[in-house]
């Protein structure tokens, strides 16, 4: 026994198809001068951006100080926070007891933007960044070293609004 | 048409003959080829448009080079050919329905008849006595193009392509020739410029008191072109691309400005037929003629008439277009039964039984004596709406192009057939097994 397809018996003003033809020819009309009009729904990508919230997380920036020396004192909470594992950081300590990192990366391809680095650092050095754009030609180019995470040059993200930080 | 005004203008002699023909070819073809190009991105246009979206822009102001840019894609492009095909009617098929679709606008009046100090120049490159018979003949020949493209590809989907094009002409061409028959007993001639004229006597475009077969001649162009609705011998979702998968490069775009040239023509074409071709509405001064012997009845003519009409042709010709492309962009494929179905169920009977009935009235509208006027024509508009509403109504029942729900009607009775048949044969058997122990 073949199956047997149930098909609901309609009106004719339902299942015309003139009728159905009609409207749907009105439809894509109006669709048509909507977009004439301007009202359309693309956005001009090169030309036209997004405007990113500012609590945006992106690919890192490292705070410096104002002789360029990075705020980063090595204390190692990143690396230990950090759930995915991708900050790599080597310390070191100069002759008058401040520590520095002699290694600092992060591989923004294991990176997962969870943005607590940016939290746990007790010196706020590290940020995550209002940035999407992070076309690279090769893997290797993903692992961002000390020099330019600290040459990064778009804003951080604000992980909470400072007028009102706990977010009452 | 004794009591119109005559105006002498004087005949073209040979040379002047020779080179304003030659200078309407080039002038023609020149506008009609930059305005096929154009189609292409007119379509990808409104397509974006009617998606929300904005189309080509990076080309060029608003993409208007876009078309340049693909067609010099086109030439760029590595030609592939299948191994299996067949050489020469490969290299053949596209030519032969390129060619066609370019011929064919030869004998489309498009403007008024512009006088010169050499003698009247009507504005149409041939104007051949059979006209619209050449133009149907050449339009028709390019499904020759299709059908040996499918073949001549050695693949599945474009010979199945190629069949469905051939089937889907043949299907068309029959209701298209019916729906310009009426127009034909209505002016008494074949010629476009005459067909023009006499809408222009009528002082109504044949789309009102030919309204039905104003419709059957859209549906068939839409046929014709192979656009959606009927665009059976492409259909990318079951056959690939249909008859052009295995073709590429110039060979594939010149099937691709082959389509776009058949739907100007074809567009031109309904604007000449239905639309009063040049005639610019209410407006009694391009009202004219140009005679063989040089002579133009009618309006006075002059150049700026030319232009002005010249535009409202082009306007008419855009209006079609538009639909064209609103329609593909809107409607779904027909399955290949519905336009079996609509073309020989349907628009052949409903086409013949027009005729009578347009022929009887124009019998009886001379018969009682009535001029050849605007009287004229609203009585064969009041009995063209009548029927085309019953048309309306008859396709509007769900039988010939309708959804599921038809389609589960024609399965039940056809089981029920079947259940019948089965019975018999078994009852039969039964016999024949009988008669046999017997025997």
């Amino acid at each position: 026994m073949a199956a047997t397809v149930r098909v609901m018996r309609r009106p004719t003003r339902e299942t015309s198809y003139l009728r159905a033809t009609m409207k749907g020819m009105a439809l894509t009309f109006r669709h048509l001068v909507k977009t004439v009009s301007g009202d359309d729904a693309t956005m001009q990508y090169p030309e036209e951006k997004w405007q990113l919230s500012p609590r945006w997380r992106g690919t890192h920036v490292m705070e410096r100080h104002e002789d360029g020396r990075p705020k980063c004192v090595a204390c190692g909470l990143c690396p230990t926070i950090c759930p995915a594992n991708c900050i790599r950081l080597v310390p070191g300590e100069d002759d008058q007891g401040n520590r520095y990192p002699i290694v600092y990366e992060i591989d923004e391809f294991r990176c997962i933007f969870c943005g607590m680095c940016q939290e746990v650092c007790p010196v706020e050095a590290i940020h995550v960044g209002q940035h999407y754009e992070n076309g690279e030609y090769s893997r290797e180019r993903f692992v961002y070293d000390l020099e330019r995470l600290m040459n990064q040059t778009h804003p951080s993200t604000l992980l909470w609004d400072p007028s009102d930080p706990a977010s009452e | 048409m004794d009591n119109l005004p005559v105006h002498q203008v004087g005949q073209l002699g040979g040379t002047a003959f020779v080179v304003v023909s030659l200078l309407k070819i080039v002038v023609f073809f020149a506008i009609v080829f930059s305005i096929v190009a154009l189609l292409t991105l007119v379509e990808r246009k409104i397509a974006a448009w009617m998606q929300d979206r904005l189309g080509p822009n990076r080309v060029g102001p608003g993409g208007l080079l876009q078309p340049l840019a693909d067609g010099l894609k086109n030439f760029l492009k590595e030609e592939t050919s299948g191994g299996e095909r067949h050489g020469f009617f490969f290299t053949l098929a596209p030519m032969l329905s390129f060619i066609p679709a370019l011929v064919t606008f030869a004998v489309i009046p498009w403007a008024a008849p512009l006088p010169t100090p050499w003698g009247v120049v009507e504005m149409v490159v041939a104007n051949v006595p059979v006209g619209v018979l050449f133009l149907l003949a050449f339009s028709s020949l390019g499904v020759y193009g299709i059908v040996i493209a499918g073949w001549a590809s050695a693949n599945k989907y474009s010979l199945l392509g190629g069949l469905r094009a051939g089937a889907q002409m043949i299907s068309y061409e029959i209701a298209m020739g019916m729906s310009l028959l009426s127009i034909f007993f209505l002016v008494g001639n074949v010629t476009l410029p005459e067909v023009v004229w006499g809408q222009q006597r009528m002082n109504l475009w044949f789309a009102l008191p030919l309204a039905v077969s104003f419709l059957f001649f859209w549906i068939s162009a839409f046929a014709e072109t192979n656009r959606l609705p009927f665009d059976m011998p492409e259909a990318e979702s079951e056959l690939v691309a249909g008859y052009h998968t295995e073709y590429s490069s110039m060979k594939f775009a010149m099937f691709f400005i082959a389509e776009y040239a058949h739907v100007f023509t074809v567009s031109m074409l309904m604007a000449t037929l239905f639309l009063g071709g040049w005639d610019i509405p209410l407006w009694q001064g391009d009202d004219m003629l140009a005679l063989p012997d040089g002579t133009v009845i009618g309006a006075e003519p002059a150049w700026w008439k030319t232009l002005l009409t010249f535009g409202a042709f082009l306007t008419k010709a855009f209006f079609f277009v538009l639909v064209f492309m609103l329609v593909r962009w809107t409607v779904p494929r027909f399955r290949y039964d519905q336009i079996m179905d609509l073309g020989w169920k349907f628009m052949l009977p409903a086409a013949l039984v027009t005729i009578v009935v347009t022929a009887g009235t124009i019998l009886a509208l001379d018969a009682a004596g009535v001029e050849y006027g605007l009287v004229y024509g609203l009585v064969l508009t009041a009995v063209n709406l009548t029927l085309l509403f019953l048309v309306l109504a008859l396709l509007d029942r769900g039988r010939i192009l309708s959804g599921s729900t038809a389609l589960q009607q024609r399965r039940l009775r056809a089981r029920t057939t079947k259940r019948f048949h089965d019975e018999e044969f078994a009852v039969a058997a039964a016999n024949r097994k009988y008669a046999r122990q017997e025997g």
